[in-house]
């Protein structure tokens, strides 16, 4: 379903990915792990073609994504979804208006259909009742709820997900991960989730890329993963302070700049 | 080396200067070329005339009044040294619809509606409002900036002829009303004095330029914000500046044409 060979990407002269390979098959939920400025964002901004690679390519359903042209890109994101961060719902609209928004942009669907079809996927992530309500009135589980309705509006086939359980209390938490895992096989979807939250996305996903340094460190079924004796997969999955991944940005000599006499 | 220094330092901001309106008119070329969107679904130019054009209303008509009140003190003063104040209908009605009704109301406008359209963008760009709506395959210069644009064009001078009644309103409040000029010929003089083409339609004119330019400039500022507190901040500070200055240098280009040799 998508197919990643060989991706390379740099920031002016920083290289950010370096030679990135992944193949993600349908149906499954990947997890996509790594410490905080390894490069997930900028990756899956690859696969939605925000970003074009220096060297290899991403491939969805045999086409490569940065060799298409806009009309053909916006064809092909509209087979996409993909939860943002923070939700990134739209500020001026209400509840309804943002899970609506691709029905009424992308479709000539009557007014009354898009109505009952917001609705379900309202009732779908149990926030039905708050359809009136602005984004600004709902708390951070409610609001990133709402943005995973918005994002399986349109039935997607690939849904992203970029740290979806960033700054949610354990039970949001619990509620948004069984929701990536029922809505996949819900839509038969292919969905990729970029997460640090090791515990979590362990039970809910059927495989696991561990990227460090712009390339992929690790994978494997989570079984394997937490079986592994590799010391970096040991560091995230048990969450040891100091270990390949150093607790100290490289910095001058600590006597020194503290003018310690050695 | 201060002095090379300081011609490095000019040489840069100039060059910088220069870059970002190439930026800016490249942006401003966009919009029209994706207004199309706009036009079709004209609901989408109503919900932000109200937020541009309605919201800016109760300053529009407070300041009218207030210029309009002071014009007609000062023009008293002015023209009753020579006896003809008879005249001040004219001088009022001429200071309102030529110059200040259309640069006043232009600067009041970059305050309050510029400045909000330029924050409102930034954070909607700053919480991945932007990139979400870029996802979704929908195009956000003709789904977010298009229709805030045409408002800003079509509001400005309905504003500035609000102003200008207002304040020929307040004019006639003190000369008529307070001092005691004679009703007959503050209205008749007007009447005959002011030329619907030379008068009223160049005052139109210079509205709509002052329109846009606020507008455009509101918008790219906003779009073109650093994705952060400070950077939005930074940018709602530059558009009211640069409007400001835009509309007083252009306000003077344009008598020049207009009115020159009358
Ligand atoms: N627009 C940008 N310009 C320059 N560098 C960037 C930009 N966006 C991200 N980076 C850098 O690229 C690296 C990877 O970022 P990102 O993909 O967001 O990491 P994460 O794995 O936390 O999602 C980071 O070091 C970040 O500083
Ligand atoms: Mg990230």
């Amino acid at each position: 379903m998508v197919e990643i060979s060989d991706l390379h990407f740099a920031y002016d002269k920083r290289a950010i990915l370096k030679g990135i390979n992944m193949s993600l098959q349908k149906g499954k939920l990947i997890a996509i792990m790594g410490s905080s400025g390894c490069g997930k964002t900028t990756l899956l901004r690859h696969i939605g073609g925000v970003l074009k690679p220096t060297k290899g390519y991403v491939k969805i359903s045999g086409q490569v994504i940065h060799e298409l042209d806009q009309h053909n890109l916006y064809a092909m994101r509209r087979k996409m979804g993909m939860l943002f961060q923070f939700g990134a719902l739209f500020t001026d609209m209400s509840v309804f208006d943002n899970v609506a928004f691709q029905m009424r942009e992308h479709t000539t669907l009557p007014e009354e259909l898009i109505h009952d079809l917001v609705l379900m996927k309202l009732h779908a992530v149990g926030l039905r009742g708050t359809q009136k309500l602005m984004p600004s009135e709902l708390s951070g589980g409610m609001a990133r709820r709402v943005a995973l309705a918005r994002t399986v509006a349109l039935d997607p086939m690939l849904i992203m997900y970029d740290e979806p359980f960033a700054g949610l209390d354990p039970i949001s938490l619990r509620v948004v991960g069984d929701l990536i895992r029922r809505l996949n096989d819900a839509l038969g979807a292919t969905s990729v989730v970029v997460t640090h939250d090791v515990q979590e996305s362990l039970k809910i996903v059927d495989y696991v890329y561990f990227m460090e340094n712009g390339t992929i460190a690790a994978e494997g079924t989570p079984e394997e993963i937490r079986a592994s004796d590799k010391a970096f997969v040991r560091q995230f999955v048990h969450g040891e302070i100091d270990g390949p991944v150093p607790f100290h940005y490289p910095g001058g000599d600590y006597r020194q700049e503290l003018n310690l006499s050695v | 080396m201060p002095f090379t220094h300081t011609l490095q330092v000019i040489g840069h901001r100039t060059i910088d200067a220069v870059w970002r309106i190439g930026l800016a008119t490249r942006f401003f070329a966009l919009t029209l070329m994706y207004s199309g969107t706009s036009f079709r679904r004209f609901h989408l130019i109503i919900k932000e005339l109200f937020s541009t054009g309605v919201m800016s209303l109760i300053i529009i008509i407070v300041a009218g009044l207030f210029v309009g009140m002071v014009l007609g003190l000062q023009g008293y003063e002015t023209l009753q040294r020579y006896g003809s104040e008879s005249a001040l209908g004219v001088m009022v009605a001429l200071g309102l619809v030529r110059e200040l009704g259309p640069v006043v109301a232009a600067l009041l406008f970059a305050s309050r509606a510029g400045s909000a359209m330029t924050a409102e963008i930034g954070l909607m760009k700053a919480t991945e409002q932007i990139s979400a709506m870029e996802m979704m395959a929908v195009n956000p210069i003709a789904r977010i900036v298009a229709p805030r644009f045409w408002a800003g064009v079509i509001s400005m001078p309905l504003l500035a002829a609000m102003f200008s009644a207002v304040g020929v309103f307040g004019g006639y409040f003190v000369g008529v009303i307070q001092i005691g000029v004679d009703e007959g010929s503050f209205w008749s003089q007007m009447q005959a004095a002011v030329d619907f083409r030379e008068d009223i339609l160049n005052g139109v004119l210079k509205s709509f330029v002052f329109g846009t330019v606020v507008t455009v400039i509101a918008l790219f500022e906003g779009f073109d914000a650093p994705p952060t507190a400070e950077g939005v901040s930074g940018a709602t500070t530059r558009t009211v500046v640069t409007s400001s200055l835009a509309i007083l240098m252009l306000d003077f280009v344009l008598t020049a044409i207009m009115f020159r040799g009358n």
